[in-house]
Parts: structure tokens; sequence; C-alpha cells
């Protein structure tokens, strides 16, 4: 059996490489992607600890996040096809309407 | 009626005010019906007053009715220490004097109004002519019923104000509006006089009464010669010369020919201007305490009449001659006054009213018919063509010629002899009367026969037009003639025969233990003046009969001989080119200077009040603009400038955020390690 602590670990990997890409790279879709590799590694963590636990709410909880990135993707990608049909870019340096 | 005595200028009055405020809106019917018909009124009323006050017992001789207190300026001092209560009435006075005055005024008046329906009818603004006649009746009437002083002035101002509206009646003429304003300005002078001599009256009287003055005037208060009378006498006089037109302030007179005709019979021939000499004559009792003023009025009339007269002579506008006819009239007025038989001056102020009036009636009937001409080298002929004005002319050149039987002979003659008998006469005095009689008939006849005799010069296109007036305005000259003829006889004098009745009437008003007795003369020498003075005025005729019957052609060989006499008397002496010099032209200067004084100081001193007002706005705006306004913007500024790197943080990115939110999570995350 793997140890949990391994779990975690990948979890924790996961996370790190989402979070990196959504800090460093341009592309909207690379970071609505990178968003969905945080999800999933908070998904990992649920599961695995719902092993660990041997509670099924981790899992029930899963469900539900893998349900919610579903639809946030969903969002998102309609988002962005409405973003690109009005500034023909998808970088996000550019999108910048909201500074003072 | 006497008690209503009132009445008589209010009726004339209520005409004008009809006139004056809806008189424009009435049609020329109506405008006559009520502006004829009240002066009618008037002088039925004066008739009935004038039969009532005769039925008086015979010892009462003034009827005097006070209407209500005026003027009550309550106690004050004389100028002889004295203290005295002023209180001016409104108060009506009939006496013998002022009954002849009212007869006059509205008889005459009355005649003069019916014509001017004639005359007037097809000219503009008839509403207005008669709405200032009006007034002027009732001003007129004011004047000669007026039982004090003030009051009289009232009616000598409204005479004054009337005369110069009806001057410039024809306002759009510059000459008439002119002739108006100078009258006016004339008279000023004149009235000036009077007002200061009614005041010195009142601090040396205490009172403006007639009755009271003269009382006091008679029962010896003050010694012949007393330097108060002599004064007031001098500023009364001061104030005749204006409004009577005497040598100095004559000059009005022939200029005021520029008004419609009856206006010129009316205010200046038969009444207005007579004025002067009803006031001298009403304050008889003061002129006989100044034997100086008297003097002064006997030479100034004597001087008046003879000047008048020698400038009559060559004048070519018919109107014109006439004018100076009267000025000269109103001189041999003033003599009488002035040599103290101030009631031959009224009864030739009363036949002269008469004739005058006749006179310019009859010239205006000539105008009319002439379509408006008046110069008489382009008339002419006329005897035939206007009989009835023609006839009535004859008469009243005749009356003013002093014709025997007619009225100018009586009247004129008592002047003239008194002028020679009395106290205060003197041969010099009568024979400048003399010499002016004889003036007169010749300058009289020269306008008679230069209008009617002889061959037409009139303008061909205006020669069939002639035509005599209509009825409306050849009544009235009947009327007149009557009384130009037959006014006379009430003073017939007792010399042939009559017993002067004219004089006994008003003996009550004239009648003065204080003046100087006059001598006994024989009467031949009265007998032999009058012949004199007969023989004067025919040989004044016959001169006129050959210069401009016989042979027309004489007055102007004279006239080349004499050229520059002939040019000085033809152009007045240059009196108005004298005055204009001396006086107009100064009081003009002084008039432009005080209006640069005006608009360079006065002025000056407003817009410089203005413009440092505006400075000091502008200080105002300065402080406001750059240190109030200045502090506001410093302080925003300020705030911009400390907000400047807080600004900064927000880009917009989105991953600028989402580093924020990281490296917040990340410090969090580190405190707690740190602490837990």
């Amino acid at each position: 059996m793997i140890p949990t602590s391994y779990y975690i670990l990948l979890g924790s990997g996961l996370f790190t490489i989402g979070v990196i890409g959504v800090l460093t790279r341009r592309n909207v879709l690379i970071i609505l992607m990178s968003i969905e590799l945080i999800l999933n590694a908070v998904n990992i963590n649920l599961v695995a600890l719902s092993q660990y636990f041997r509670s099924v709410d981790g899992q029930v909880f899963a469900i539900f996040v893998i349900t919610d990135a579903a639809a946030g993707a969903a969002v998102g990608l309609g988002l962005i096809i409405a973003l690109f049909r009005n500034k023909e870019t998808v970088n996000a340096d550019e999108i910048d309407l909201l500074k003072w | 009626m006497l008690e209503h005595i009132w009445l008589i200028p209010l009726f004339p009055a209520l005409g004008a005010l009809t006139q004056l405020l809806i008189g424009r809106r009435l049609s020329n019917k109506a405008v006559s019906a009520v502006s004829v018909g009240l002066p009618g009124l008037s002088l039925l009323w004066a008739l009935g007053c004038i039969v009532e006050f005769f039925r008086l017992p015979s010892d009462v001789h003034v009827f005097n009715k006070v209407l209500y207190s005026w003027l009550p300026a309550g106690a004050f001092r004389l100028a002889d220490g004295s203290l005295s209560n002023l209180n001016v009435h409104v108060g009506f006075q009939l006496d013998p004097l002022s009954t002849v005055m009212l007869l006059v005024v509205t008889g005459v008046g009355f005649l003069i109004h019916v014509y001017s329906i004639g005359y007037m009818g097809h000219e503009g603004g008839y509403y207005r002519f008669f709405g200032y006649m009006n007034l002027f009746m009732f001003s007129m009437l004011v004047l000669v019923l007026a039982n004090n002083y003030l009051m009289m002035f009232v009616g000598w101002e409204g005479v004054g104000l009337c005369s110069y509206l009806l001057i410039g009646f024809y306002f759009q003429r510059g000459s008439a509006s002119d002739a108006g304003k100078k009258a006016f300005v004339v008279n000023r002078i004149g009235d000036a006089g009077f007002l200061l001599g009614v005041m010195l009256m009142a601090v040396t009287f205490g009172s403006l009464d007639f009755q009271e003055v003269t009382a006091q005037a008679i029962s010896g208060r003050f010694p012949v010669g007393s330097s108060a009378i002599v004064a007031i006498c001098i500023l009364l006089f001061i104030g005749a010369t204006g409004k009577s037109a005497q040598i100095p302030l004559y000059t009005w007179l022939p200029d005021a020919m520029e008004g419609p005709t009856p206006v010129s019979a009316l205010i200046h021939a038969a009444t207005m201007v007579t004025a002067g000499v009803y006031m001298v004559a009403r304050s008889n009792a003061l002129f006989i305490l100044a034997p100086t003023a008297m003097a002064l009025v006997a030479g100034i009339g004597a001087a008046t009449a003879i000047w008048a007269a020698s400038i009559g002579l060559v004048q070519n506008d018919i109107k014109r001659v006439l004018a100076y006819s009267t000025v000269s009239q109103l001189g041999y007025m003033f003599l009488a006054c002035g040599v103290g038989a101030f009631g031959a001056g009224i009864f030739h102020l009363m036949t002269h009213a008469f004739f005058k009036a006749l006179l310019f009636l009859g010239a205006g009937s000539v105008i009319h018919a002439l379509s408006g001409e008046q110069d008489m080298r382009k008339m002419g002929g006329l005897w035939g063509r206007v009989p009835t004005t023609a006839k009535t002319m004859l008469v009243a050149t005749l009356a003013i010629s002093g014709a025997p039987l007619f009225s100018g002979f009586f009247s004129k003659d008592e002047i003239l002899w008194k002028a020679f008998s009395s106290p205060y006469g003197s041969l010099l005095l009568w024979l400048v009367g003399f010499a002016t009689a004889g003036l007169t008939a010749f300058y009289m006849f020269r306008l008679f026969f230069l209008t009617f005799a002889g061959q037409s010069r009139v303008p061909h296109e205006i020669e069939h037009h002639i035509h005599e007036s209509p009825k409306v305005m050849t009544i009235p000259l009947i009327c007149l003639a009557v009384g130009a003829l037959a006014a006379g006889y009430i003073g017939w004098p007792k010399i042939l025969g009559g017993s002067n009745h004219f004089e006994h009437f008003l003996e009550p008003v004239f009648e003065n233990p204080r003046a100087m007795p006059g001598f006994e003369h024989a009467w031949q020498s009265e007998f032999g003046l009058m012949l004199l003075s007969v023989g004067v005025a025919l040989a004044g005729f016959l001169v006129a009969y050959f210069w401009y019957v016989k042979r027309p052609e004489t007055p102007q060989l004279v006239a080349a001989k004499a050229r520059p006499i002939y040019q000085v008397v033809l152009n007045k002496y240059y009196i108005d080119e004298l005055y204009d010099a001396l006086f107009v032209n100064r009081a003009k200067n002084l008039g432009n200077a005080l209006a640069a004084f005006d608009l360079g100081v006065v002025d000056g001193g407003v817009n410089g009040v203005a413009w440092s007002t505006r400075m000091s706005g502008e200080v105002s705006r300065f402080w406001d603009t750059w240190v109030i306004d200045g502090l506001v913007n410093v302080t925003a500024f300020v705030v911009k400038v400390m907000s400047y790197p807080a600004k900064l943080i927000q880009t917009g990115g989105v991953q600028t955020y989402a580093w924020m939110i990281t490296l917040g999570v990340l410090i969090f995350m580190a405190y707690y390690l740190v602490h837990f």
C-alpha cells in the first residue's frame, strides 16, 4: 500500500506547478489549464485523506470539485472567447483595463 | 349771481379741461360747441354779475367774495418792525375797474372765439387751439377778478403760459416755436420784477389784498416818495414792461405774430398785453406815492409809443404793423397812467381792445382770403373783393387814428390832454404823444391803402381764390366795428357837451386825496389841443393818401433818398441783434460753460468714483484668483502627489494581483509557521 504522504507530496507538487503556471504564463488558456491543475491537486489530497481517515466525505467533496471545475472551465472558456472577440488577444498582459 | 362770481373763470377752465383731456376724440362741431359755448356762458354770467353790481347801494363800490384762505402765512415781522399777520385768500373782487376789464375780456374774448370757428376750421389741432384759448380766458379772468396781488400773479403767469403755447401753436415751424420761447423768456424777466415787487409789498404792508394795500397807501402811513414804495412801484412796472411789451422788453410782441391771427387779436392786442396797464392802474394808490416811478412810467410809455410807431411805419407784414401799433398804443396807456390819468389809460385800454381786436381779425380775414399771404406788397385793391372786412377795417383804422366821433378819438385826446395838463405831465410828453398820433394815422392808413386801395398786386394764382370770409367770421367783425365806433361815447368829454360817464364810473378806484391837485385850465386850451391832434391825424392820413394812392412810386423814392435811416428802421433799429449780442449770447455762453463744468467736474467726479470702485474690484478679484483659489489648488496638488506611489500597485494586470494574493498567503503561512 502506498503511504498517504506520497499522495500529499504529489498533490503539493501539482499545486505548486499550477500556482507557478498561473503566475508566470501569459496565455489565458494556459492560466485556465493551470487552475485546473490546482483544483485537481486539491482533489488528490481530498481523496487521499478520505482513504486515510476512512471517511467518504472527502470523496464526495472531490466529486463536487470536479463538477465545479467543469462549470468553471465552461464559464472561463466562454469568457475567453468573448474576450478574444473584443480584444483579438488571449494575452493576460494586454487585459489591463482595470488599471488606475 | 354775484355770490357765484367764481363761476366766470370756471366756465372756460372747464372748457380747457374738456379739450385738453378728451378733445382729440371730439368732432370739430362738439369742440366748437363746448369751447365757444362756455366762454359765452361766462360772458352772460359776467353781464349778470355786473347788473347785480350796479344794483348795490350807491355808496358800495367794491364787491369782495373770499372763497377760502389760500396761504395763511401767520404772524411775521414787517420791514418797519411791526408784527403782521399775512393771509392770502382765494377771492374775487368786482369794482368799477375790474368791471371794465371783465367786460372787455369776456366780450371781446367771446367774439374772437366765435371768429376762430371760421378761421381755424381747416387747421389741424383744432381742439388744442380751443383748449389753449379757453385756458387763456380762465387765466385772464383770474387776473382781472383776483382780489389780491398773489392771485393776480397766478393769472399773470397763466396768461404768459397760454401766450407761449399759442404763439408756438404751429410748432412744426421753427420760427414759431422760437418766437414762443422768446416771448416766454422775455416775459420771465418782467415776471421776476413783479414777483419781487409783490414780496417787497408783503413785507412793507403785511398784506397783498388790493383793498388793504390801497387803504394803507391812502392813509398817510407812508410819505410821498418813500423809498420802499418807489421800489415796489418800479418792480411792478418792470413786470408791466414785460407783459405789456414796453421798452426795453417789447421785442417779443412783434415776433409773437407767428401765432394764429385770433391769438394775436385776443392775447397780443386786446387782453393779455393790457394786463400791465391794468396792474399799474390797480396799484394807482402806490404809484401816486412814488412820483419817481410815475415819471418813469410816463417816460417809458411815451418813448415806447413813438419808438414802436416809427418802426411800424416801414414794416411790410400786415400783422407786424399791427403788432408795433399795439406796442405803441400800450405806450399811450402807460403815458396816461404815468401822468396820473389812470382813468384815461383804462379808457384807452377799452377802446383799443375793440379797434385793435377788430384790426387783427380784419387782417386775419384778409390773410384768410389771400390763402395765407401776409405781405402787404402782395395785396392791394381788395376793397370790393372782401367788402365787409374792408368796411369794418376802415372803421377800426379811423378809430385808431383818432378820427372825430370814433372811439379812439375820445380816449387818445383824453390822454393827450392829461399829458399836457396834469400836474405829473409836461409839454414834452404831450409833444411825443402828439407826434405819435400823426405817425399812427400815417402807418394805419398806409396799411389800409396798401391792402384795400389801388391796383391789385396779388399773384395770379391766388387772385382766383379771393373770397369774403364766412358769416361766422364777419359777424364778430361787425360787432367789434360797432364797439370801435361807439365805445368812446361813454367817455364823451365835458368840453364837447358830454359828462364823461366813464371817468365818473372809475372815480371810486382812482380817487386819491394824496395825488397832486390839478390846475385849472381854460377850456380853450383843451379844445385847441383837440383840434391840433385831429389836425395831425388828418396830416398823417393825407400823407398816406398821397404816397400810397395818388403817387404809389413816392415811398420808394423817399426810401432811396434816406436809405441808411430807412434800413435802420426797417431792421427795427437792430435792437434784436443788440440784445442777442449783449444778453442772449452771453447767457448761451454761460450755459455752455456750465455744461462744460457739469461734464468735466461733476460727471468726472462720478466717473472717478466708478473707476475707483472698479479698480478695488480688480484687486479683490486678483486676491481671490491667486490666493484663495491657490490655497485650494495647492491642497489638491499635495494630495495628488502623495497618492502617486499608491496607484502604482493598481496595474490592471490579473497576474500582478495573483502574485500579490500568493505572496500574501505565503506571508501568512510563514507567520503561522514561525509562531505555532
